[in-house]
């Protein structure tokens, strides 16, 4: 099973793609209705899954310092509240039209308007984005994203777990505490760290990781996810300890997060796929559009040029991990299955439009320049 | 020459870039992790880059220096102090003279010329703020703050052990 991920890995990178579409699609393929039949799931993949979303989660909250958080909102809010309305509205519109209820909508809208930062870090790294001009663009969106997501999904994991009104205020009020302590410039790392982080990288990694599960499950016991209350961790983290726990727990997250979207890929059944693959091309192929509108807008505001707009633009398109990882909040919680099946073939349309969209773009600028080189 | 345009690269770091007088953008990208990255941007499209290096820390310095960078700081210090009013002079004490050998007190070089002697540096070893009675030694250097004729008068003090005329 591992090896076959690993392979899998590897593919996708020789096609400089994310590996999360091809987990996805094995999870399908060995899933129900699915043309080969895996025996047993094996507790392994059950319990990754499980340490892979907290572990995804905590990486993502992890990446950023309150700084870069409290700058990146100041300077992208427009973009970011542009970012928000185009690109969720389809999503909940798509959700009411489906019949998925309103909390299965506000989850669709959740799905359709975060970008992967994962999939668009990678496509950044692997092209030598780096130094782009629309490079600042487009991180700075993907900060208010984020940001947004700390505030969205304790509430949506609140109202998905049948919390009642108290739950709900006391998952707003523990965000808000979080976000107040985040966003003010701190200037000393807060105690607790120096007494998990002054020690060898092992003590690191268990420490952190251990910290992170056990929260995890005390979160759980409250009815709040385990994965947001990863993630808030993270966002609490920052500077030298951050980065460090980033490069301890890296490769941890890379096999778990594979078991994970694994899981999801194998709980969707590939029968139910049918009816809802038109809803879900054409609720990708609107989606690709609005998040090209808002990577272009965005873009040019920031004074970018063309072909740097067309580049975050094309960027922009990919889904990923956060959207699978709201997609299996709901699908837990008891929402409509097809919500499910939904997004696993959105997504993976998304993951691999994006990367194209973006090479076609560096490919056409190529042409561009050697005809005006020869002509 | 035109402004440095500083970005923040949230996750990444900071990117810096400058546009040279033959249209040609350079940039830095100085990551989180001390990495610092140096590009040169495409001439057709100046957002996008062409070739761009990973250094380290270390390389970073090193090909500063190679640039100059040690002139290039000295010359800046020298700027700001010029305009904030006041002047910063390293004065060696020369062999043979009055300096030598005697104390800051003795010297009164603050009552006779305005300028403070802020450290005395002897051979590796650095002396901040030193007092009254400490004793000067031929071959040391010594800081001297204050205003441009102040430390003029104190270069010419302790370098022969009498006020400038």
């Amino acid at each position: 099973m591992l090896l076959g991920l690993a392979v899998l890995a590897i593919v996708a990178g020789r096609l400089g793609l994310s590996p999360v579409p091809f987990y996805l699609l094995a999870g399908l393929l060995l899933g129900p209705g699915g043309p080969f039949q895996l025996e047993e799931i094996g507790g392994f993949i059950e319990v990754g899954a499980e340490v892979g979303v907290v572990l995804l989660l905590l990486m993502l909250g992890l990446e950023y310092s309150p700084r870069e958080l409290a700058s990146g909102l100041r300077t992208g809010w427009l973009s970011g509240l542009v970012d928000l309305v185009l690109n969720a509205a389809p999503g909940v519109a798509a959700g009411l039209l489906l019949g998925f209820g309103g909390l299965g909508a506000a989850a669709l809208g959740g799905i359709t308007y975060i970008s992967s930062s994962g999939v668009i870090a990678k496509l950044i790294a692997d092209l030598g984005f780096t130094g782009n001009r629309e490079t600042g663009t487009v991180l700075t969106l993907l900060v208010v994203e984020d940001l947004v997501m700390a505030v969205y999904l304790p509430l949506l994991a609140a109202a998905l777990l049948g919390a009642s009104i108290g739950g709900a205020v006391a998952a707003v009020s523990l965000v808000a505490a979080v976000l107040v302590v985040l966003l003010r410039p701190r200037s000393r790392e807060p105690r607790w760290t120096a007494a998990l982080f002054d020690r060898s990288d092992e003590a690191v990694l268990l420490g952190i990781l251990g910290v992170s599960l056990v929260v995890g499950a005390m979160a759980d016991r409250l009815g709040v996810s385990a994965a947001v209350a990863a993630f808030l961790i993270g966002l609490t983290l920052s500077g030298e300890p951050a980065e460090r726990a980033a490069r301890l727990l890296h490769p941890l997250r890379d096999l778990f997060a594979a078991a994970f979207f694994l899981f999801f890929g194998l709980q969707v059944d590939v029968g139910a796929l049918g009816p809802v693959v038109w809803a879900a091309a054409g609720l990708g192929a609107a989606t690709a559009a609005t998040k090209v509108a808002t990577g272009w807008w965005a873009a040019r505001s920031d004074g970018v040029g063309r072909w740097g707009r067309r580049r975050a633009a094309a960027m922009l398109i990919s889904r990923g991990e956060f959207s699978i990882v709201i997609a299996e909040l709901a699908v837990t919680a008891g929402l409509d299955e097809r919500i499910g099946t939904l997004s696993a073939a959105y997504v993976m349309a998304l993951a691999i439009a994006g990367p194209l969209a973006v090479r076609a773009v560096e490919a056409a600028r190529a042409r561009a320049r050697s005809a005006r080189r020869t002509g | 020459m035109k402004p440095v345009e500083e970005t923040d690269l949230p996750g990444v770091g900071t990117r810096f870039t400058f546009e040279t007088e033959r249209r040609r953008v350079l940039g830095v990208i100085r990551h989180h992790d001390g990495r610092r990255e140096v590009f040169v941007a495409d001439d057709d499209d100046p957002d996008c880059v062409a070739v761009a290096v990973s250094l380290s820390e270390g390389e970073a310095h090193l090909f500063a220096d190679l640039l100059g960078g040690t002139e290039i700081s000295r010359e800046a210090a020298a700027l700001a102090q010029g305009v904030a009013g006041l002047t910063v002079d390293w004065v060696e004490v020369p062999p043979d003279t009055a300096a030598a050998g005697s104390t800051i007190g003795q010297l009164q070089v603050r009552t006779r010329t305005g300028a403070s002697v802020v450290a005395v540096l002897r051979g590796e070893a650095a002396h901040p703020a030193p007092g009254p009675e400490f004793r000067l030694e031929e071959g040391d250097v010594v800081l001297v703050v204050g205003t441009s004729a102040g430390t003029t008068e104190a270069a010419g003090l302790l370098q022969s052990g009498r006020s400038a005329p």
